[in-house]
């Protein structure tokens, strides 16, 4: 089932919430919407399930215009931010609910509506706690109780809403495979709304990133990753740190920091660099002078992880595989492996390779 | 969400029948008596004695019922002893306990051969009840739920935090109090005063058996709409309770203004 | 419910003392007093006199009266109260913080101004008086004038009970409840009504508490027939007024008893809904 989303307008009061939003999902499809809060994701989510309304531009499910669809008739599952479990109702009812409230012609007879039920708490393996109420089972469960809720109606489309932001982050690691395994098993057309993009990169198959009411990007996790269309991409994608330069006669300078110019293509002006972790590369260096210093060390599985300072710039990076180790104050030089560079207006100039080794000395 | 429709149209006929077009009728009423005339019904000197026993009488027992309020309020948000709950669910009292009950009771307590009017009269020479002193007391009883129940929820969320900070800033006891707590409870407070001073000044029921009454002396304004009515005189008794109305708005509304500006602040 | 005390945000004991009995002091004067006073004037000839002035045929009509107009006005605004508090907790629209105003408004109307607006427009000198009187229909002076001015003294208590706890509940489960399929009515029936029915029950007992005890609006509405359009507060201004004190203190305190017993099923319903919220944090 497709979703196409067109020229979607939302202003609330004088803020424009959604700005020209136009988005096309495909047949099962899982989807992110990842932006800050304030970014209009939400806002466009509860437009598809049909609790907000659009000023302008339309929304078509599986085809159909839904603007006159109201929200009980659009057949979308909605896995709600903090669960809205219905309070007084049992894990069993509260799944139950969707079925319940059919017109009676539609409506299952209530041995068949048990049967659904059990094999939906099955489904997300809490069969045993049928007859719990929801302030009695853990945040885990709780949004398990809620999939299988929003699963009952048999939705043709799931919507969820920062569902891993309530869980302590080991759960969260192991809920979110396991949701996603779901979508696999089960092919329903997903969205998932969040602010986590670990969580989005994780889960998803295309990521939407968005700020301020705009779409910035859409893309595979890999595409958003190699290539960010703009400074915003860049910097909400992938831990990068946001440096200022400029570009003379073919060449990058960096702003106030002791790392030499590199070649790069593009109009002289002032540039945003960005710079990952992971392409910062650092060395010991023996001359004490006006350079880098550590400002902390911090081992992990992979590699040293770094922050590096000059004057008030930090800078995050990774030490280098064979240099010896560093400790807090020493002396040390830089090599930056690739760096995106946007010019003024925002847009990406270069994603730049450089391989020479990029030293003080 | 769906049901605005229906739950808008039920309120609004609702709203409509039984509260805005009577209201009206209180605007348009008065004017039957030229404009001249209204002034001149309102300047009466038994008018303009019952609106200054109203509205003093009102004004004096939303003030007392401040301290009075705070110390309930106080009482049974901070404090554990034995009869708590039964004080806290007393409070309450004078919100169910009818109007006529309320006045007849207090009328007892306070005449002249009453448990607490005897001794004081012995003591003090004052007379409590068919004096003006009998009014204050009643509305004090009226008004005093009001400022309890807008300040005890204030009370309950300050977080002992912002108490202990003052303590480890080397503030006493009382400075916290003083520069700490009451500064939060001012815009309650206000609000307080406000609905105690509105439920007061138009209070009938609770204060029409101990006031005695007298023209010039004792008598409300409420009971002076009545004594119109009652002489057929529609039009001066609905340019009463309109002149009422609008003096009470315009005190709650200063009121409202000041505790805005005060809300901001604390922004 | 409040933590515990900590003692650096504590009071020493003496103060903490001082203000207690202070208190208790205030609140026995102020609140135990007028109940005792009430029953000690009521029993002041004995029992018989007392149960005597409730029996008697007048009583019995204006408790009658009292039931009949309650049962009225109760529901009714009941019903307009659920309906306002679901429209301003629950939807969005322009102009919703003038109809909540317009809602408290009688709150802030003296109750003898309450019965007055009826009277302008339904007395025999109001504005559908002399219609009313040529079609013979009664207003003032008679059961509807008085379920009226009940009405609208009662008018705010079920929707402003209703209203913060609404507010506060959000509107997650409806909304949940939308997508799945409910239409409003279910929602409101099987989502809604389970979370306020508490307070739904304490805003309907505080809507018939004042409205049985209500004296002013009915006062001035009424004309004091007897046995015809005497509800129980006026009775007992009837039976005070013409110095039958132990009939008027005896009729006071089955009221009071009505008020008691308002305040101890609130209170209850209170302590449930806490623990209820206890079980949920």
């Amino acid at each position: 089932m497709t979703v196409e989303i067109e020229g979607v307008m939302r202003h609330f009061g004088t803020a424009v919430a959604l700005d020209s939003i136009s988005l096309t999902l495909q047949q099962g499809e899982f989807a992110a919407l990842l932006g800050p809060s304030g970014s209009g994701k939400t806002t466009l989510l509860r437009i598809l399930a049909g609790l907000d309304f659009p000023d302008a531009g339309s929304v078509r499910i599986a085809g159909t215009d839904v603007a006159a669809v109201p929200a009980r008739l659009r057949g979308v599952g909605v896995v709600f931010q903090h669960y809205a479990l219905f309070r007084h109702m049992t894990v069993a009812e509260n799944v139950a609910f969707g079925l319940r409230v059919r017109p009676r012609r539609h409506r299952p007879d209530n041995a068949e509506i048990d049967r659904r039920v059990q094999r939906l708490l099955e489904l997300v393996q809490i069969p045993e706690l049928a007859a719990r109420y929801p302030q009695q089972v853990s945040g885990g469960q709780r949004q398990r109780v809620a999939l299988a809720r929003a699963l009952a109606i048999e939705p043709q489309l799931l919507l969820l809403d920062e569902p891993f932001g309530a869980l302590d982050a080991l759960v969260r690691k192991d809920v979110r495979r396991w949701v996603r395994s779901l979508h696999d098993q089960l092919g329903i057309t997903s969205i998932l709304v969040t602010h986590d993009q670990e969580e989005a990169m994780e889960m998803a198959d295309r990521v939407v990133v968005m700020d301020r009411g705009r779409i910035q990007q859409i893309g595979t996790p890999r595409a958003l990753l190699d290539a960010p269309a703009n400074p915003f991409v860049a910097g909400f994608v992938g831990d990068a740190t946001r440096l200022e330069g400029q570009i003379r006669d073919g060449r990058l300078h960096f702003d106030g920091l002791p790392i030499d110019p590199i070649a790069a293509p593009g109009a002289d002006g002032p540039v945003a660099i960005f710079v990952r972790r992971s392409d910062v590369v650092i060395e010991r260096s023996g001359a004490a002078s006006e350079g880098f210093h550590v400002a902390l060390v911090r081992p992990s599985n992979d590699a040293t992880h770094v922050v590096i300072r000059h004057g008030a710039i930090m800078l995050d990076g990774v030490l280098a595989e064979t240099a010896a180790a560093v400790k807090r104050g020493d002396q040390c030089r830089v090599r930056i492996r690739r760096c995106a560079v946007f010019g003024a207006t925002g847009d990406i100039i270069a994603v730049e390779r450089a391989r020479a080794l990029v030293d003080r000395d | 969400m769906p049901g605005l429709g229906v739950s808008l149209g039920i309120t609004a006929g609702w709203l409509t029948v039984i509260v805005l077009i009577p209201l009206a009728t209180l605007a348009l009423r008065p004017w039957e008596l030229g404009f001249a005339g209204v002034v001149g019904a309102l300047l009466e000197p038994r008018v303009l004695a019952a609106f200054r026993i109203s509205f003093g009488g009102a004004i004096i027992a939303a003030l007392v019922s401040i301290p009075i309020g705070i110390l309930f309020a106080w009482v049974i948000t901070r404090y554990r002893f034995p009869g708590r709950r039964a004080m806290d669910a007393l409070l309450d009292l004078p919100f169910a306990l009818p109007t006529a009950v309320a006045g007849l009771a207090l009328t007892a307590l306070f005449a002249p051969n009453g448990w607490l009017g005897a001794p004081i009269e012995q003591l003090t020479g004052w007379k409590v009840a068919y004096t003006p002193a009998g009014i204050v007391v009643a509305l004090i009883y009226v008004a005093l739920p009001f400022v309890v129940r807008t300040v005890e929820p204030v009370l309950r969320d300050l977080s002992l935090d912002a108490e202990e900070a003052a303590a480890t800033l080397g503030a006493t006891r009382l400075q916290t109090i003083r520069r700490v707590v009451m500064p939060t409870l001012l815009p309650a407070t206000i609000t307080g005063f406000a609905l105690g001073f509105a439920r007061a000044v138009g209070e009938y029921g609770s204060v029409i058996f101990i006031a005695g009454n007298m023209p010039m002396v004792s008598e409300i304004a409420p009971l002076l709409i009545v004594v119109k009515l009652e002489q057929f005189d529609y039009a001066a008794a609905a340019a009463i309770g309109l002149a009422m109305l609008l003096l009470s708005f315009m005190i709650l509304l200063l009121l409202n203004m000041w505790q805005r500006r005060l809300r901001r602040g604390h922004e | 419910m409040t933590t515990a005390i900590r003692p650096a945000a504590s009071d020493s004991w003496p103060v903490r003392w001082v203000l207690i009995v202070f208190a208790a002091v205030l609140a026995t004067i102020l609140f135990l007093l007028p109940l005792a006073a009430i029953v000690a004037e009521a029993l002041r000839r004995g029992w018989e006199p007392a149960l005597a002035a409730i029996v008697e045929e007048d009583s019995l009509s204006a408790m009658r009266l009292t039931l009949l107009v309650a049962a009225i006005a109760v529901p009714v605004n009941t019903i307009g109260g659920i309906a306002a508090a679901w429209a301003i907790a629950k939807c969005d629209f322009v102009g919703k913080r003038l109809l909540t105003t317009l809602i408290e408004l009688p709150f802030s109307v003296s109750p003898v101004i309450s019965g007055l607006v009826y009277v302008l427009l339904f007395g025999a000198q109001g504005y559908l008086g002399p219609w009313l009187q040529s079609h013979d229909i009664q207003i003032i002076f008679a059961l509807p004038g008085l379920v009226l001015a009940t009405i609208f003294v009662t008018f705010p208590f079920v929707a402003r009970t209703l209203i913060p706890l609404m507010q506060e509940q959000g509107r997650d489960e409806e909304e949940a409840a939308v997508t799945l399929g409910a239409t409003g009515w279910q929602t409101f029936r099987r989502v809604t009504l389970p979370n306020i029915k508490w307070a739904l029950l304490a805003g309907i007992l505080l809507c018939n508490a004042r409205a049985m005890g209500e004296f002013g609006a009915v006062s001035v509405v009424s004309g004091h027939i007897r046995g015809q359009t005497n509800t129980m507060p006026l009775h007992i201004e009837i039976l005070y007024n013409e110095y039958m004190f132990v009939g008027a203190f005896a009729v006071a305190a089955l009221l009071a008893l009505l008020g008691l017993l308002t305040l101890a099923i609130k209170t209850l319903l209170e302590t449930l809904t806490d623990r209820r919220m206890g079980a949920h944090a």
